[in-house]
């Protein structure tokens, strides 16, 4: 009776999957694709990296589903764990607030590459839908003897070749790593004496440099102080703001400042004079 | 369900992945479509794994993985080298093989 139950399930396997594995897929894909598609359009890479990790953490639950178990956790683990995070620690490195420019430098290369997308998703996806895809087996029988068992045994009988390769191309890679980031030091430190006879024989701005906004009404780090002509003096900010361009200005806030003042004054005046024509 | 969708999802996945290496011009972006693409293509081979009800699907989806780990170290040093010489991530400053 059991056999024939089993035999029984078997069969409707050969053809579907179990409702509740339907409705995982159609909920889960939905924002797997949602992820994909904030991981090519949002404008932040901090972002796009988080949608990203979205999509694959997604897509481990779909290797969980398919009875890939080692592989669904692996995924977890490499993928968000590892490889996410790697890309977040480049992403603080290369500056968060390098978006990306919007100009085209190609004419309609935009609309092209959609265009390119496109057809191509639909090649695919008729490949897929011409391919007579019947066979069903289910993993069952190979996981049977546990499924992190069954990777083994392939790993290391049939593919143990490409499992040695494995290992030398990680080394190859950790050492490429090591070799593309590091920089020598080809000529040793200057010592404050050197660096102070240097700035003497250049003979630019001998003093330290002025701090910022000493001249000026505010004193924030980032605000230009103002020469005796009122404009800006650059030196005054430190070189890691100009270089990103943070500096903000003040020198025409003043003036702002009093015009606005002289504008409400006369306004109050113009009132006052009418009143007293009123009272009149 | 067919799980013949899983592979339209792998299909969708890999071609928003394919749009995205041809749209975006920063780096680290083209880069992390380039995962995408990777992604869709393991979901391929774990799909495919359970259709036939053996596990060398699974097999390649895992050195699939492990090429992906290093492949990301590798672009990964390459992009922050290219940054320090250049002070940008774009892929359109990075029009000269020399430095």
């Amino acid at each position: 009776m059991s056999a024939q139950l089993a035999a029984h399930s078997t069969s409707l396997a050969a053809y579907s999957t179990s409702t509740g594995e339907a409705f995982q897929f159609w909920i889960l894909g939905t924002v797997a694709v949602i992820g994909a598609l904030c991981t090519v359009f949002m404008k932040k890479a901090v972002h796009s990296a988080l949608c990203l990790a979205g999509t694959m953490i997604i897509l481990a639950v779909f290797y969980l589903a398919n009875g890939a178990y080692f592989l669904g956790i692996v995924q977890v683990v490499v993928y968000t764990g590892a490889i996410m995070m790697l890309f977040l620690f480049v992403v603080m490195l290369v500056g968060v607030t390098a978006a990306d420019s919007l100009k085209e430098t190609i004419k309609g290369q935009r609309w092209l590459a959609l265009l390119c997308g496109l057809g191509f998703g639909i090649l695919l996806c008729a490949g897929i839908g011409n391919a007579s895809l019947s066979e069903f087996n289910g993993l069952a029988q190979a996981n049977s003897g546990g499924n992190v068992e069954g990777l083994a045994a392939l790993i290391f009988t049939k593919y143990v070749f490409a499992f040695e390769i494995t290992g030398a191309l990680l080394i190859t890679a950790a050492v490429g790593a090591m070799v593309l980031t590091h920089r020598e030091r080809t000529e040793r430190a200057k010592t404050q004496r050197e660096l102070a006879e240097e700035r003497v024989r250049a003979n630019k701005q001998l003093p330290p440099l002025p701090a910022p906004g000493v001249y000026a009404r505010h004193n924030a780090v980032d605000i230009a102080g103002l020469l005796p002509d009122g404009t800006p003096s650059e030196l005054t900010v430190i070189k890691t703001l100009r270089d990103r361009g943070q500096i903000r200005d003040v020198s025409n806030e003043a003036i702002k400042d009093l015009k606005a003042l002289e504008q409400r004054s006369e306004e109050r005046l113009g009132r006052e004079e009418r009143e007293e024509e009123a009272a009149k | 369900m067919n799980p013949v969708n899983y592979l339209y999802l792998a299909a969708l996945l890999f071609t928003i992945g394919a749009t995205g290496v041809l749209i975006r011009r920063n780096a680290i972006v083209v880069f992390m479509c380039i995962e995408l693409m990777l992604n869709a293509c393991n979901l391929a081979f774990v799909a495919f794994s359970r259709m036939h009800g053996n596990l060398d699907g699974q097999i390649i989806a895992f050195f699939t993985m492990v090429v992906a780990a290093a492949e990301v170290v590798v672009g990964l040093a390459i992009i922050v080298s290219l940054f320090r010489s250049r002070h940008s991530a774009s892929v359109d400053d990075a029009s000269l093989m020399k430095l």
